[in-house]
């Protein structure tokens, strides 16, 4: 990546979600961010990040405001990381989806996840998972998992960062990178800078 | 660092049931009373969908005991959707919570819509697994659900009147009282006399003294029946609104649910405010609260 892009805002998805802890995460590591909720504000960022949330919400946001062309658009040129919800959003297809539930992902992160994986909320969850490559030491992350989604499918060109029970749990493509849990309500922001390196 | 939900002392799963509330920010959440309405709500983009039986405006008409929902009518909506479920229990009915936990509802909300259990105490929340949210009209009600362990905190307004005066109200209660106990911080002894008056732990009044918001989200909910109702709600600090009868009482549920989440997404763009309230039918009729009689009131119910 070229290094002005470094000087740029990190983009945060704010169509419906948890972007507000993102954004606390990126401030304490000193990156300026911005919202984005139409096609013309994915300009000038260094990155974007698709929160947590509901991803049958996103889905109808993202196409009531036309923003399906335009994030597969930026997300061929600059890194994208999304959060549960936003793993399911950048996943390439679904296992087990209702097509009346209307879940439609972007089809970037070459996996299939199952939403609600694990069940509903009585069955979220947290567990310590050793992550490859995170900066710096500070043992396993404590990651929390929320009505989470599972991959239940990876492509070849997709690397496994971090397993839970044998499964994927963390994936990057490229400059794509997935989690089925939530580093931003933790206080643990070696995700978040892992993420910066790739941008 | 040490953040309120993070602190042992009030469960480790805690940060979880906060978790989940997060996840529901900039969002509408949507009461309907059977599978057919719970996937008009999914489709206009609700994040969440509240199964009972009788939305508050229907409760206020037929009067009687208004009650913890059939377990089988909620099961019938956790079938049709793959969005959050939430469900009421009675204040202070700890047991029709147990009930809805082995459901596996994703939030109970322990509601003054329906006819209270306890006159006395609402339920400890700490201990069940699922995370509950409950009203409040202030500032010293909110902490005092919050120490219960209430994992997220939304105004009562006045539910099923379709008029939004009270959820301002206690919006702006919540809001000014917060501001008003940040100018305290540094005094212990103010701290701890605030504490008394308002019924709640020493500790969590000195947390909001110091960080100036709620430590769970804080949404509105009573009397919200319109696009620029959420918005306002939105405008003045909500992070997410319940719309309860204002969708399935109105005309048009389905367009009028989906222009009421464009309007919470942006809540500060007019000019989309105005595109989505466009060529909506009626809205519902409502009932202005200042012409309620106090027995008629459902905002004085809870401790």
């Amino acid at each position: 990546m070229d290094s002005g892009a470094r000087e740029l805002p990190v983009g945060l998805l704010t169509l419906q979600g948890d972007y507000a802890k993102h954004e606390a995460a990126f401030r304490a590591l000193g990156c300026a961010t911005r919202g984005v909720r139409r096609p013309g504000e994915l300009e000038g960022l260094r990155c974007l990040v698709i929160p947590g949330g509901e991803s049958t919400t996103m889905t109808r946001l993202i196409d009531r405001v036309g923003l399906r062309g335009p994030l597969r658009d930026f997300a061929a040129q600059r890194p994208v990381m999304g959060t549960c919800a936003g793993l399911i959003m950048l996943a390439a297809g679904l296992a087990d989806e209702a097509p009346e539930h209307g879940v439609r992902p972007l089809g970037l992160l070459d996996c299939t996840v199952r939403r609600n994986g694990y069940g509903t909320q009585v069955d979220s969850f947290d567990a310590a998972v050793e992550v490859d490559g995170l900066p710096g030491a500070g043992g396993p992350f404590p990651a929390v998992f929320i009505r989470a989604p599972r991959i239940v499918r990876t492509g070849p060109g997709v690397e496994v960062l971090a397993r839970h029970g044998g499964e994927p749990v963390a994936v990057r493509q490229g400059h794509l990178l997935g989690l089925t849990f939530h580093p931003e309500l933790t206080d643990d922001l070696r995700l978040h800078r892992a993420f910066l390196d790739l941008c | 660092m040490q953040t309120f939900w993070t602190d042992p002392l009030r469960g480790e799963d805690f940060g979880r049931k906060v978790g989940l509330a997060e996840m529901l920010k900039g969002g509408v959440i949507m009461d309907v009373t059977n599978a057919e309405q719970a996937v008009i709500a999914q489709e206009a983009g609700a994040v969440a969908v509240m199964a009972l039986e009788r939305i508050p405006s229907d409760i206020r008409k037929s009067g009687g005991i208004a009650r913890m929902s059939q377990p089988a009518m909620i099961r019938d909506i956790q079938k049709v959707v793959s969005i959050p479920v939430m469900a009421k229990v009675r204040i202070g009915h700890f047991v029709e919570a147990q009930i809805l936990e082995a459901l596996g509802v994703d939030f109970i909300d322990e509601s003054e819509v329906l006819t209270p259990a306890d006159n006395v105490n609402h339920v400890i929340k700490h201990p069940f697994k699922v995370p509950f949210v409950c009203g409040c009209r202030n500032l010293g009600e909110a902490l005092r659900r919050i120490s219960e362990g209430a994992a997220m905190i939304r105004t009562k307004g006045e539910a099923g009147s379709g008029d939004v005066v009270e959820a301002v109200r206690h919006m702006r209660e919540v809001l000014g009282d917060i501001a008003q106990l940040t100018t305290l911080k540094d005094n212990r002894k103010a701290l701890e006399a605030r504490a008394i008056e308002m019924r709640a732990p020493v500790e969590l009044v000195a947390w909001v003294a110091n960080n100036g918001k709620l430590p769970v989200p804080n949404f509105a909910a009573g009397g919200i029946a319109t696009p620029a109702d959420a918005a306002m709600m939105m405008q003045l600090g909500a992070e997410t609104v319940f719309v309860g009868s204002g969708i399935f009482a109105s005309d048009d549920p389905g367009p009028r649910a989906k222009a009421i989440v464009d309007a919470v997404t942006f809540h500060d763009d007019p000019k989309k405010l105005l595109e989505v309230s466009m060529n909506l039918g009626e809205p519902m009729r409502g009932r202005a609260v200042n012409e309620m009689a106090e027995g008629e009131k459902m905002a004085g119910r809870g401790w």
